[in-house]
């Protein structure tokens, strides 16, 4: 009866055959490491974001007048109230830890690399979106940091010659940001991003699916086939989806079905991540005034400026980058290159070698040092501009984009090893 | 690859011991979502019981009070509209207040703690609106009664015990909510010893 | 190990931000400690006492307190509940802001989650290092916020604070040297009591800004201990089913 029912909807909706497609027969490199977590966590925080966040906006008023009370309502009237509150504000920190981490993965073993150009893309299109939803976020509370934050910000669109001062006008609807500010972000913030949010992911999956994953061996698995025989393949054990084998044309090698292996290995991630999510959340929320900012428990005052005005910290690398470069246009125009250097990395990187286990110790040093200048930005981008550190951000700033130009010329006849012929 | 059989009874346990596991999180995880809708404590506090003072309170007089959100009068019943509570019995839908509209203690004759204080909501059972009260010429609505209440909406009639009369639309005695007298003059509607 | 991230993080922030704005007052180490109820409840007192005047708490309800200190309704209405109608109000006062910013210079502050804006360690340095400053509008300034126009309301408890200093020799030559704070011993209360009550009142309003922080800990060990459960069957299952690939 269950089997008819089933049968009638998967032959007007291959519901079925999809979900064979894309996690029971879907080929997955056996030897994905530590690095392979954070897609599914960077779900997961997702599905958090959006039910938290519901629940939030059934008690939160979007009005310059309510929004603070509103936020200590929830804190101290609603039953649990808090506790929504802070998974969402320790998420949204918990989705930068694991995007970074999830890009610099990509990064290490060369997952934007040919065919996965566009995977990437959607990728970076993500990142924009989430900083974009990130930091309409932080304006709702509309405490000092929010409030003085936004203000700094938009006022970065001002540089744009021209029409940089109509744009921010029209970006706050008002002389100042006020009420009109807050209700526009609040629509953005509840409904616009997250639906875009959600469509770009799946578009990341479909794009993912459609070439195959890549693994920290940089190498394929799936293969022509031309008749050879493979010892000790594990994917013999298994029938994969007739679309990864061309109807017999390809032989996966060294790849084993997402379910029930990635499922089983990504619940233990998940909870592994969750241990450390809850530790912040019930016992640490402020993030050590870095996820919730002790000005921010002040109500916002547009006649009293806070002594130090810093974005939220996963926006810093790119904020010292900003204030590094004396000149205020350019200095704008250098923190949107730093994103959009990061875009171009599939046409940058010119070696046809993929994972870094088998690449120069030159690019080896040169991802270090990336990663190096990336976190010491970040701290910067935290500390007061002072003649010291603005030096040391305009070092760090010159290493970060040298990145992309020794990538650039190296990697053209950068010395590799031999690459494996099977995953390790 | 382990060359070793496959133990599916191991297997089978691990998965179910890690779903039931799992499906136990998933629960707890449920459990700040669907409590943080019971009501607030703003609610609970715009909710609370209501104090009422009587001690300047008349022959015949009703006061309102507001109890979350609804009109609750306090009427001072005069000895012969007690005594005409007795007169009305067979024309009362429910006479013996059999409808679970009252707390125990309105279980009476005389729907009340005190015969002379009469408290109840002042809120017609039928659609919702709020009677008109008639101390004097409630013959004109139903014959042999001098006092009651008549709800102009569509003509329901009740007694000075709330009892409402056959024949109206309304089906229902009027409510009567939980109240306690902390002393002689001062009625706290909301809260009776029981819940106090 | 992430809780010292946090602390590196935020020791590293604080100190290039002393280092860069300049001189900043050392601050006392305020002895907080919200499960003990009665330094919360004679916290709760002095506030009532000494700051409702001008100081209101508008984000936390009487009710709250009363539950959360252990304090019956009745006993917290007849001996905290000034301002309150009903037990559920907040904690208002019925001070007239426009002139309280005129008078002081500035409007007083909300103080519902002052401990979470200025930490306790500030909070208690703060009402223990005002001095006597005849130059000051309300004769006396204050060591860790300067020009403060809040006047010394907790004088008659520590008594009237100097800026004392001794004649100590510096590089040979003979010098003014601050050494600290002392009073005239006017006050009820000696250094030691004032330093209680000071931290009672510290750690009330560390409480107020944070009702739900006690629940939230004791929740967190529950939880963690069930992800520590639910982690090992994850991990067995996991390698259960890998043996399949290994």
């Amino acid at each position: 009866m269950f089997k008819n029912f089933m049968s009638w909807i998967e032959y007007r909706m291959p519901f079925m055959e999809k979900m064979n497609l894309h996690v029971m027969q879907y080929p997955a490199p056996k030897n994905f490491n530590f690095w392979y977590f954070f897609g599914s966590l960077a779900m997961l925080v997702l599905v958090n974001q959006i039910l938290t966040g519901i629940w939030l906006t059934m008690n939160f008023v979007p009005t310059s007048d309510g929004a603070f009370a509103s936020v200590e309502y929830i804190m101290r009237d609603v039953d649990y109230g808090w506790l929504l509150r802070y998974m969402h504000s320790t998420g949204a920190s918990a989705f930068f830890v694991v995007v970074y981490l999830h890009m610099l993965r990509g990064m290490m073993y060369g997952s934007y690399q040919k065919p996965r150009e566009l995977l990437w893309i959607f990728g970076m299109l993500i990142f924009l979106v989430l900083m974009a939803e990130a930091f309409m976020g932080y304006l709702l509370p509309w405490g000092q940091m929010s409030f003085w934050g936004a203000q700094v910000i938009i006022s970065i669109f001002g540089v744009i010659p021209v029409i940089g001062d109509d744009l921010t006008l029209w970006i706050r609807g008002d002389y100042v940001i006020s009420g009109a500010t807050l209700n526009r972000f609040f629509a953005l913030h509840v409904i616009a991003l997250p639906l875009v949010l959600v469509v770009l992911v799946f578009l990341h999956i479909i794009a993912l699916h459609e070439v195959g994953s890549n693994n920290p061996d940089g190498i394929d698995v799936k293969r022509p086939n031309d008749g050879q025989k493979i010892e000790d393949n594990v994917s013999d054990k298994f029938t994969f989806h007739e679309y990864f084998t061309k109807g017999g044309k390809k032989i996966i090698v060294d790849a084993i079905p997402f379910h029930p292996y990635y499922t089983v290995k990504d619940i233990v991630g998940v909870v592994g991540f969750l241990i450390i999510f809850c530790w912040v959340i019930f016992f640490a929320p402020e993030g050590g005034g870095f996820f919730l900012e002790p000005p921010n428990f002040e109500p916002a005052n547009p006649m009293k400026t806070p002594d130090h005005i810093a974005p939220v910290w996963y926006f810093t690398p790119f904020y010292a980058i900003l204030r590094a470069v004396p000149d205020q246009l350019f200095g704008a125009i250098f923190m949107f290159l730093a994103i959009i250097f990061l875009a171009l990395l599939p046409w940058l990187d010119r070696c046809p070698v993929r994972s870094i286990r088998y690449r120069s110790n030159l690019h080896k040093a040169n991802l270090i040092m990336f990663c190096i200048s990336f976190v010491v930005l970040g701290v910067l981008g935290v500390l007061p501009a002072t003649p010291t550190y603005t030096l040391l951000a305009q070092i760090f700033s010159f290493t970060y984009f040298a990145y992309f130009g020794l990538l650039w010329f190296y990697s053209k006849n950068e010395k590799t090893k031999p690459l494996p012929v099977r995953l390790s | 690859m382990s060359n070793a059989p496959v133990d599916h009874g191991r297997r089978r346990f691990l998965t179910i011991a890690t779903s039931v596991v799992g499906g136990v999180g998933a629960i707890g995880a449920a459990v700040p979502f669907i409590a943080s809708w019971n009501p607030s404590e703003r609610a609970k506090q715009a909710g609370a019981a209501v104090t009422a003072d009587i001690s300047k309170l008349e022959d015949g007089q009703l006061i309102r009070v507001e109890w979350r959100g609804k009109p609750v009068w306090i009427v001072k019943r005069t000895p012969a509209m007690l005594e005409s509570l007795t007169k009305a019995v067979d024309k009362l839908r429910d006479p013996a207040s059999e409808e679970p509209q009252q707390p125990d203690y309105a279980k009476n004759d005389h729907r009340s703690k005190k015969p002379e204080i009469f408290v109840a909501v002042g809120i017609c059972t039928h659609l919702g609106c709020s009677p008109t009260y008639i101390m004097k010429d409630f013959d004109a609505q139903v014959e042999g009664i001098p006092s009651g209440f008549f709800c102009p909406c569509h003509g329901s009639t009740y007694d000075m015990a709330g009892r409402v009369f056959s024949g109206v639309p309304a089906p229902k005695n009027l409510m009567i909510p939980p109240y306690m007298f902390v002393d002689d003059t001062t009625i706290l509607i909301g809260e009776d010893e029981g819940t106090a | 190990m992430i809780k010292k991230l946090f602390t590196v993080l935020a020791l590293v922030a604080s100190s290039a931000a002393m280092a860069a704005g300049g001189h900043t007052v050392h601050l006392d180490k305020a002895p907080i400690d919200l499960t003990d109820k009665e330094s919360l409840q004679r916290g709760a007192r002095l506030f009532q006492n000494y700051c409702l005047g001008c100081h209101q708490m508008q984000y936390q309800r009487y009710s709250r307190t009363f539950r959360d200190l252990g304090i019956p309704d009745d006993v917290g209405m007849a001996t905290l509940g000034f301002t309150a109608n009903k037990v559920g109000d907040h904690i208002k006062n019925a001070a007239p802001k426009a002139d309280l910013a005129n008078w002081f210079g500035a409007a007083p502050p909300d103080l519902s989650n002052v401990a979470r804006v200025r930490g306790p360690d500030w909070i208690y340095t703060y009402l223990r290092t005002f001095y006597v400053d005849p130059s000051r509008p309300f004769g006396v300034n204050n060591e860790v916020f300067p020009l403060v126009g809040m006047p010394h309301v907790l004088q008659e408890l520590q008594g009237i604070p100097y800026k004392s200093t001794e004649t100590r020799l510096v590089d040979g030559v003979p010098t003014e040297v601050d050494v600290g704070i002392k009073t005239d011993g006017s006050g009820e209360l000696s250094t030691e009591e004032y330093d209680r009550a000071v931290a009672d009142l510290v750690n009330y309003l560390e409480y107020v800004g944070e009702p739900s922080k006690l629940e939230s800990r004791s929740l967190g060990v529950k939880v963690l201990i069930f992800l520590g459960i639910f982690f090992i069957f994850a991990f067995l299952l996991k390698k259960e089913y890998w043996r399949d690939v290994h």
